[in-house]
């Protein structure tokens, strides 16, 4: 059972890179705009003009 | 693709997306309503950047007209506005009322097609905001504005800076606080299980290895996690009041305590888990509390209102000059709709000044040569030159601001801090009654135990969470009908109202519709040639009357002469035709009024267009529903010519004043506070904004939530002003659910209690206890809160 001890120290281990994980996220800006993103990951990289349009039209 | 999209389609402009006037312009096969949405579109399709129509239909505004940016020259306001520049690139960020979709996002960050120079450029949606980054040295400041304002998507500069003011650090470290002290709990949770299963011979061992973690994880949520609380209840001590924070903050120490000697002399399983479960739902309820609206600043004060520089004249040269730097004796140059800064001195020029936003008055006034001239004003007309009297930050609007005494006499106590007082000594009360007894049964230990146990079941913690919970629920209930809370504590005041206070212009009339009539007699023929005239004008009461006429052609025109401000005249048709304001008529004409827009042809005159003020819609009905339950008054800035009207939807009781001046109506609301009286403001304008401070709920009601708005507690969209008794009965109901969550866990505390004072609390009956209340309020509070917002039919 003495394995125990070594598994509660990783446990608790990997908890805390999950923090400081977090941690980062946050200083580094990415939960201050939690929309926008949501947005832009659906526009396509390049249209045609001619195409756009025409859906433009039928929609 | 049918029929009826394509009439659909063509019967707007392509770019806005306003209603077609008959006279259109085309290009490219698209329709347009006026130069600027084709000149936008011109841009964007010289540009290859049309996906921006593929997005949305119509995603366009329409431009107001053309601003002028050369402040954007002068380095020291360059300096106050960017955020970052090194040897070559320059970061800034604006704010941008205008975006409002997903083609704004994705206009606005493919800039670099425009203008290469500028490299990047994202957008944060909520906030309204871009970030622009750009190489300096090939591109100004000033140019990347006009990029902006050529697309139209004109930044919003002003003097306060909402941009930079809105630093979030403090919700920021609120959030590391909750993450920490959920990383904390969890772990508790994990080394506690084995306590609440029972455990065998075997894991005995662990059982000491579990409770010095536990304590472990317990020390950080302890001072640094709950660190507010503790400071909060010192503070509150020192000055012999009571919040809700005292008795929280004793509750997390005595938790703390109790699991620290119970690990050291190893005496059993602490509190551990308690302590940082309630830390962490205490964190949340205030993380609930704190939620901000992104793009509404309620704390806006004349800063925001006024613009960052302004034209002055030096040895008759223009030079822009921050506002700040204004001195005494400064020569201000000021253009055709743009605001005074300070108050001046008129020394040149014809000014009419409408000062509808500052003192309240619908009509222009017109100011002569050595008059002053108070700051707020917009001059409508010609450019006209002041001289500085006193500098901005001292002028007679300003001092409405400075004033310290706001509410000073007026104790903002929330039900919580009320109720903590009563709590705390109920709670000490039983606390001591059970040492008491123990002692003098002889049994220390159970003292001790008793003492500590009646103290930890006792949590007021559902008090700290059922309001936060429930207030908040009602607030984003609020937001979606267009009235938008400052926060929870100002709903609690809202709650309590009971004297109304309306103004007039702005708040029960509406700046945005307005009605044209026209006073006279034209035949059809005479309207075209009048519409051709002024289809030549980008005046906005041009443009209005335009759409009003919609004529079906328009002929050619010749010596087309524009007055700004005054008005417009030309030969169409071999007919010579005037229209403007009438003082600047070529001869006198028999019309009362000089406001609005009076057409003479062939020296004839034929009479004249005026806009009238209209009333918001449901004024009447509103007025109706609130003079049953409420004293109603209205203080009005402007003339008395609408008395009658007022005194018709009002009760003929209601006192009606007229003429106040801003530091009247601060006045005023000043004496009805004295009388005991629980105040709402509704305003608008900057003449309002003392009276908004002071009163006990300040509404600035707004047609557009993006436009400037005074410092208040709550914005409210024009169209959401006939809901106001609801909002006031669902926040009464608000405050009932709360009373009743608070007799619920009172309920379970008791059950608590019972087996505290006995001395019997074993820490798994605490952890149970404490969350199945916590989850029975907040169920029973979302669940109220939906039911009485569908009982007032706001859902």
């Amino acid at each position: 059972m003495t394995i125990l001890y070594f598994l509660i120290g990783c446990s608790v281990l990997v908890a805390l890179i999950f923090l400081g994980a977090f941690f980062w996220a946050l200083k580094n800006g990415q939960h201050d705009d939690v929309y926008t993103p949501s947005v832009r990951i659906l526009f396509d990289d390049e249209v045609q003009d001619e195409k756009s349009d025409q859906d433009h039209i039928s929609d | 693709m049918s029929n009826s999209t394509l009439t659909h389609q063509s019967s707007v402009c392509y770019h806005c997306g306003d209603q077609l006037p008959a006279v259109k312009l085309s290009h490219d096969d698209k329709d347009f309503c006026c130069i600027g949405c084709q000149s936008v579109y011109q841009i964007l399709s010289e540009n290859n950047m049309c996906n921006y129509y593929a997005y949305n239909d119509t995603p366009g505004q329409r431009i107001k007209e053309e601003g002028h940016y050369e402040y954007l020259d002068e380095p020291s306001i360059i300096a106050q506005l960017i955020n970052y520049k090194d040897k070559e690139n320059t970061i800034v960020t604006f704010y941008i009322p205008a975006i409002h979709c997903s083609s704004c996002i994705w206009l606005l960050e493919h800039l670099y097609k425009i203008n290469p120079a500028i490299f990047s450029s994202r957008i944060d949606f909520l906030k309204k905001e871009v970030t622009i980054s750009y190489k300096h040295e090939q591109v100004s400041l000033r140019k990347v504005v006009e990029v902006l304002n050529q697309i139209g998507y004109e930044p919003l500069i002003s003097l306060q800076d909402v941009v930079k003011e809105k630093s979030n650090s403090v919700n920021k470290q609120l959030i590391w606080k909750i993450a920490i002290a959920g990383f904390c709990m969890g772990n508790v949770m994990l080394f506690s299980f084995p306590e609440y299963f029972g455990l065998s011979a075997l894991e005995k061992e662990f059982q000491y290895l579990f409770a010095w973690l536990n304590l472990a994880f317990c020390v950080p949520v302890t001072f640094y996690c709950a660190r507010d609380y503790f400071t909060s209840a010192i503070a509150s001590l020192k000055q012999k009041f009571v919040n809700l924070d005292t008795p929280l903050a004793l509750i997390i120490a005595v938790l703390f305590i109790r699991t620290a000697i119970s690990t050291i002399f190893n005496t059993g399983p602490g509190f551990g888990d308690t302590l940082t479960g309630l830390v962490f739902l205490l964190l949340m309820g205030k993380w609930v509390k704190q939620r901000t609206y992104h793009h509404i600043s309620f704390d806006r004060d004349y800063r925001s209102y006024f613009p960052i520089a302004i034209t002055t004249l030096k040895d008759s040269r223009e030079k822009p000059v921050a506002i700040g730097e204004i001195v005494v004796g400064d020569r201000l140059l000021i253009r055709n709709g743009e605001l005074v800064p300070a108050d001046a001195i008129l020394m040149k020029g014809d000014a009419w000044l409408d000062m509808s936003f500052v003192t309240g008055e619908a009509e222009p006034q017109q100011k002569v040569l050595g008059e002053i001239v108070y700051a707020g004003g917009r001059q409508m007309g010609e450019a006209i030159e002041l001289e500085v009297v006193k500098p901005a930050s001292q002028s007679y609007l300003t001092g409405l601001w400075n004033k310290e005494f706001y509410k000073s006499d007026v104790r903002k106590q929330n039900f919580n801090d009320s109720i903590a007082k009563y709590f705390s000594i109920g709670v000490f009360v039983i606390a001591f009654a059970a040492t008491g007894y123990w002692l003098w049964q002889n049994d220390s230990t159970k003292a001790w135990s008793a003492f500590t146990a009646v103290v930890i079941v006792a949590c007021p913690c559902v008090l700290a969470l059922s309001t936060p919970f429930t207030l908040s629920a009602i607030l984003s209930v609020f937001d979606k009908k267009g009235f938008y809370v400052k926060n929870t504590d100002a709903l609690e005041q809202l709650a309590a109202i009971d004297t109304i206070v309306f103004d007039k212009t702005g708040t029960l009339t509406s700046t945005h519709q307005s009605e044209i009539r026209f006073e006279g007699s034209l035949s059809a023929g005479e309207k075209l040639l009048v519409a051709s005239l002024l289809y030549n004008s980008s005046h906005p009461l041009s443009r209005q009357v335009l759409k009003v006429l919609n004529p079906s052609k328009i002929y050619a025109i010749a010596k087309y002469n524009e007055v700004l401000g005054k008005g417009i005249m030309g030969v169409v048709n071999g007919r010579m035709i005037y229209a403007g304001s009438k003082r600047a008529l070529p001869f006198d004409v028999p019309a009362k009024d000089n406001g609005g827009v009076h057409i003479v042809i062939d020296e004839e005159y034929k009479g004249c267009f005026t806009v009238d003020q209209q009333w918001r819609e449901g004024i009447a009905p509103l007025i109706n529903e609130l003079d049953d339950d409420f004293d109603l008054k209205v203080l009005s800035g402007d003339t008395n010519k609408d008395e009658q009207l007022l005194k018709s939807v009002f009760k003929p009781s209601t006192p009606l004043l007229f003429n106040q001046s801003p530091h009247q109506k601060l006045e005023e609301i000043k004496a009805l506070q004295a009388r005991n009286k629980q105040v709402m403001m509704l305003g608008d304008g900057l003449n309002d904004a003392g009276a908004l401070k002071q009163a006990n709920f300040g509404i600035a009601i707004t047609d557009n939530i993006n436009n400037f708005t005074p410092g208040c507690d709550a914005i409210m969209q024009g169209t959401a002003m006939g809901l106001l008794p609801k909002f006031i009965q669902l926040s009464r109901d608000g405050l009932k659910t709360i009373k009743i969550s608070f007799a619920i866990a009172t309920a379970y505390n008791l059950i608590g209690v019972y087996y505290a004072v006995q001395g019997t609390l074993y820490p798994l009956v605490a952890a149970v206890l404490m969350p199945i209340s916590t989850i029975t309020i907040i169920s029973f509070t979302s669940l109220a809160t939906r039911y009485f917002a569908r009982k007032n039919r706001l859902k």
